[in-house]
């Protein structure tokens, strides 16, 4: 029998203070006073099945100057994640068998995370015409989330095809919801900031519009739609009149859409440009609420990499995004623990337990149980830190440095190896 | 005042007045035989021009030569990094060689902000106009024209207190109308906008400005002083902003009709360069209420003086 290893008085999400054994890759015993080969103090920390990112850019392969499979996956273990899934906006684009069974085995070279690869809904993601999605269902990636995330599926006739033909295989659609041509040249939200900034707006109903046409169309063809990263209180609203409606939508929101806001545009400083683009005070608070009473299902971070020469620049020429994964837990401890409104369980629910049901991810987003494959994320909610430019991504455009954040991922376990233990990054990715 | 100028909301109103006054005092040299001061001796100024602007650019160069500063005029087209010339690496060169004060119009909004706050250079940074942002010489020439109407020989130290001013026209995407806005506020002035709905901003809660839709509205229930024309550029006629030029003209544009109106000593401005028949007629443009010739002289005086603050470093300290 292979060595097993003993988390010692850590509390499951909300729950009393247990000892849980992990022998090989999978959780032997829960209980009081195990015994293993190694006991690890584990006081005061909280366990939660490792986190799942279902909207991250790992940029690879074509966009290795931004970040690496590798490297992604460093950032994202010592986020807490134990699984994200990459999105096809890569070059060659993530539409062919070929190319998601290149990814999905970066991933297991690197030994970080696991990695689902999502494919495109499109050839190219250029909306023409549907990508060859069966294969890529059957090819060994084994994918089952479709999108053209950065753009959005925006022909009505194309997405409801996609909608009704991921069903042969259980897949679902994650739309990027932007209306293109009220979005030509935005460069930021559309409002009482853009109109002093003198910045061409993005405005919510472009992102509205198009969520209220996929959820009908969901409907019309008894399909099931995500919506990525909403950004808007009208977004939430109609998400939540979709589902008391009894559609199937699921919808995710972004850690920066939950805390910043278009305001910090005024400094013209591009670290700050992102798509769909920060939005004002009240839809953050809407965005929050959302996340609390469960209209919004998921946090994910699309983390968006860019080198330092993509974003050193004036901000109409800047590329949009941020990056995310090794600040999202504490956000989402903020948001939901820190604020007095939800609990840890929720967090579990958000940013583990709900993509992985979202995404079918075998053996990710499972309740810490006995005989479940270990898959954990201890985090010591009493650590403060203020958030430093140096990550494990290759890049630093993250809107975050020197804000003061909460919590501190601690260990994270993927399939019974240590990724990162106090706080340290592994040398060596699992085997 | 500061050492840079990139918007006019940076100006205080005792800043912004010191400026209207040091530009009287330059508006007198360039009134001499010989119109040179030797007050910037020694100084190189750089025009960094990323979008074509002849009118300006000759204004800032006519402005650092009168000082006796030596000027650069370095135009770069083409913006971004996939376009080949960089701002940084534009301005990383500027900042080697030496610029002691860099004028910059940029097609971005925002790049004059950008320049100042990066790093890449220590020289004092001027707006000639940033995107669909701010324009503040514009807004600085155009209080210093509307002054000197108002109160000729006797405008020293004097702000625009109850002025009406309607800028009129695309008010979305002019940077001469934010500008104006910023300025005339901090001088006390009351600011309508007006201007089809489609070429209004969305939101516009935070401006300090009225809005209206109709022209002859304004005209009749405001009586204003100052009427702003703003040019209509090429670029909206063909982007369903409003059906036709001639419904714009008809709606929006200022003619004879619309200048009989006019209580007297009301005047008539325009930034230039004019589309005359479409936002202004010719009657109203070469009217003697016109003031579109002496906001560009003016111009030249409000740039020496906008120069000779930001590069005279140890004055700017007393100021405030």
């Amino acid at each position: 029998m292979s060595t097993s290893f003993v988390l010692k008085n850590v509390s499951i999400g909300d729950g009393p203070v247990v000892d849980i054994q992990i022998t090989g890759e999978v959780v032997t015993a829960i209980g009081s006073s195990l015994n293993g080969t190694e006991e690890i103090d584990c006081s005061g920390l909280v366990a939660l099945p490792g986190l799942v990112d279902l909207h991250t850019h790992l940029r690879e392969p074509g966009f290795e100057q931004s970040e690496t499979v590798l490297t992604g996956t460093q950032a994202a273990a010592l986020g807490g994640f134990t699984a994200v899934h990459a999105m096809a906006n890569t070059s060659p684009v993530a539409d062919t068998a070929g190319v998601v069974e290149q990814v999905a085995a970066l991933g297991r070279e690197a030994g970080y995370a696991e990695v689902f690869p999502i494919g495109a809904v499109t050839v190219g993601l250029e909306g023409n015409q549907l990508a060859e999605l069966g294969a890529m269902a059957n090819s060994k990636a084994n994918v089952r989330v479709f999108s053209d995330d950065g753009k959005c599926v925006h022909d009505p006739v194309l997405m409801r095809r996609a909608l009704e033909y991921v069903k042969a295989f259980g897949g679902v659609i994650a739309q990027h919801a932007q209306e293109p041509r009220l979005t030509e040249g935005a460069q930021m939200h559309e409002g009482a900031v853009s109109a002093e900034l003198g910045l061409t707006g993005w405005p919510s109903v472009a992102e509205e519009s198009i969520i209220a046409r996929d959820v009908l169309l969901a409907e019309h063809v008894g399909s099931r739609v995500h919506i990525c990263h909403l950004s808007t209180a009208g977004s939430v609203e109609i998400v939540r009149w979709a589902k008391a409606r009894g559609i199937s939508v699921t919808a995710e929101v972004t850690p920066h859409h939950l805390l910043l806001t278009d305001e910090l545009v005024r400094s013209y400083n591009s670290v700050y440009k992102v798509n769909p683009p920060l939005r004002t005070e009240s839809d953050v608070l809407a965005l929050r609420e959302a996340l609390i009473d469960g209209t919004i299902d998921i946090i994910a971070t699309d983390h968006a990499p860019h080198p330092i020469e993509a974003k050193d620049c004036e901000w109409n020429a800047a590329a949009f995004g941020m990056i995310g994964l090794e600040t999202a837990a504490s956000i989402a401890q903020l948001v939901l623990v820190d604020s007095g409104r939800s609990n840890w369980n929720r967090v579990a629910e958000v940013l583990s337990v709900n993509p992985a049901k979202i995404g079918q991810d075998p053996n990710q987003g499972v309740e810490i149980s006995v005989g479940s494959v270990a898959n954990l994320t201890l985090i010591d909610p009493t650590a403060i830190r203020t958030v430093i430019a140096e990550s494990a991504s290759k890049s630093k455009n993250s809107p975050y440095v020197g804000l003061e954040l909460p919590g501190r991922v601690k260990h994270t376990i993927y399939r019974g190896y240590f990724t990162v233990r106090d706080g340290n990054l592994a040398k060596a990715g699992r085997a | 005042m500061n050492r840079n100028l990139l918007s006019a909301g940076d100006l205080s109103r005792d800043q912004a007045i010191e400026i209207l006054d040091i530009a009287e005092g330059m508006a007198d040299v360039n009134d001499r035989e010989i119109k040179k001061l030797p007050t910037l001796r020694g100084k190189t100024v750089v025009n960094l021009f990323f979008e074509d602007s002849t009118r300006t650019r000759i204004s800032f160069e006519l402005a650092a030569k009168r000082l006796s500063a030596d000027v650069i005029n370095f135009s770069a087209k083409g913006s971004s990094v996939s376009k080949g010339e960089s701002l940084k690496d534009t301005a990383q060169t500027l900042e080697a060689m030496g610029a002691d004060a860099v004028v910059i119009r940029h097609s971005a909004s925002g790049a004059a902000n950008v320049l100042a706050h990066s790093g890449w250079i220590n020289g004092a940074i001027v707006n000639a106009g940033d995107g669909t942002h701010e324009h503040p010489t514009q807004a600085l020439l155009d209080a210093f024209t509307m002054r000197k109407r108002l109160h000729g020989s006797a405008s020293n130290g004097k702000a625009l207190e109850g002025v009406k001013v309607a800028i009129v026209g695309d008010i979305l995407h002019s940077r001469v109308a934010r500008s104006n806005l910023l300025l005339l506020n901090t001088l006390g002035a009351e600011v309508h906008f007006v201007a089809p709905p489609t070429l209004l901003p969305a939101n516009a809660s935070g401006m300090k400005a009225q809005l209206n839709y109709s022209l002859d509205d304004v005209l009749a229930e405001e009586k204003p002083d100052v009427v702003m024309m703003l040019r209509v550029q090429a670029e909206r006629m063909n982007a369903s902003y409003f059906p036709s030029e001639r419904e714009y003209a008809r709606i929006w544009g200022f003619n004879a009709d619309r200048l009989g109106t006019l209580k007297p000593g009301a005047i008539v401005m325009h930034p230039g360069p004019m589309n005359r028949g479409l936002e202004i007629d010719a009657i109203s443009a070469d009217s003697p209420q016109s003031t579109v010739l002496e906001q560009v002289a003016n111009g030249v005086s409000v740039r020496m003086a906008v120069l000779f603050s930001v590069l005279s470093g140890e004055r700017a300290n007393n100021v405030n």
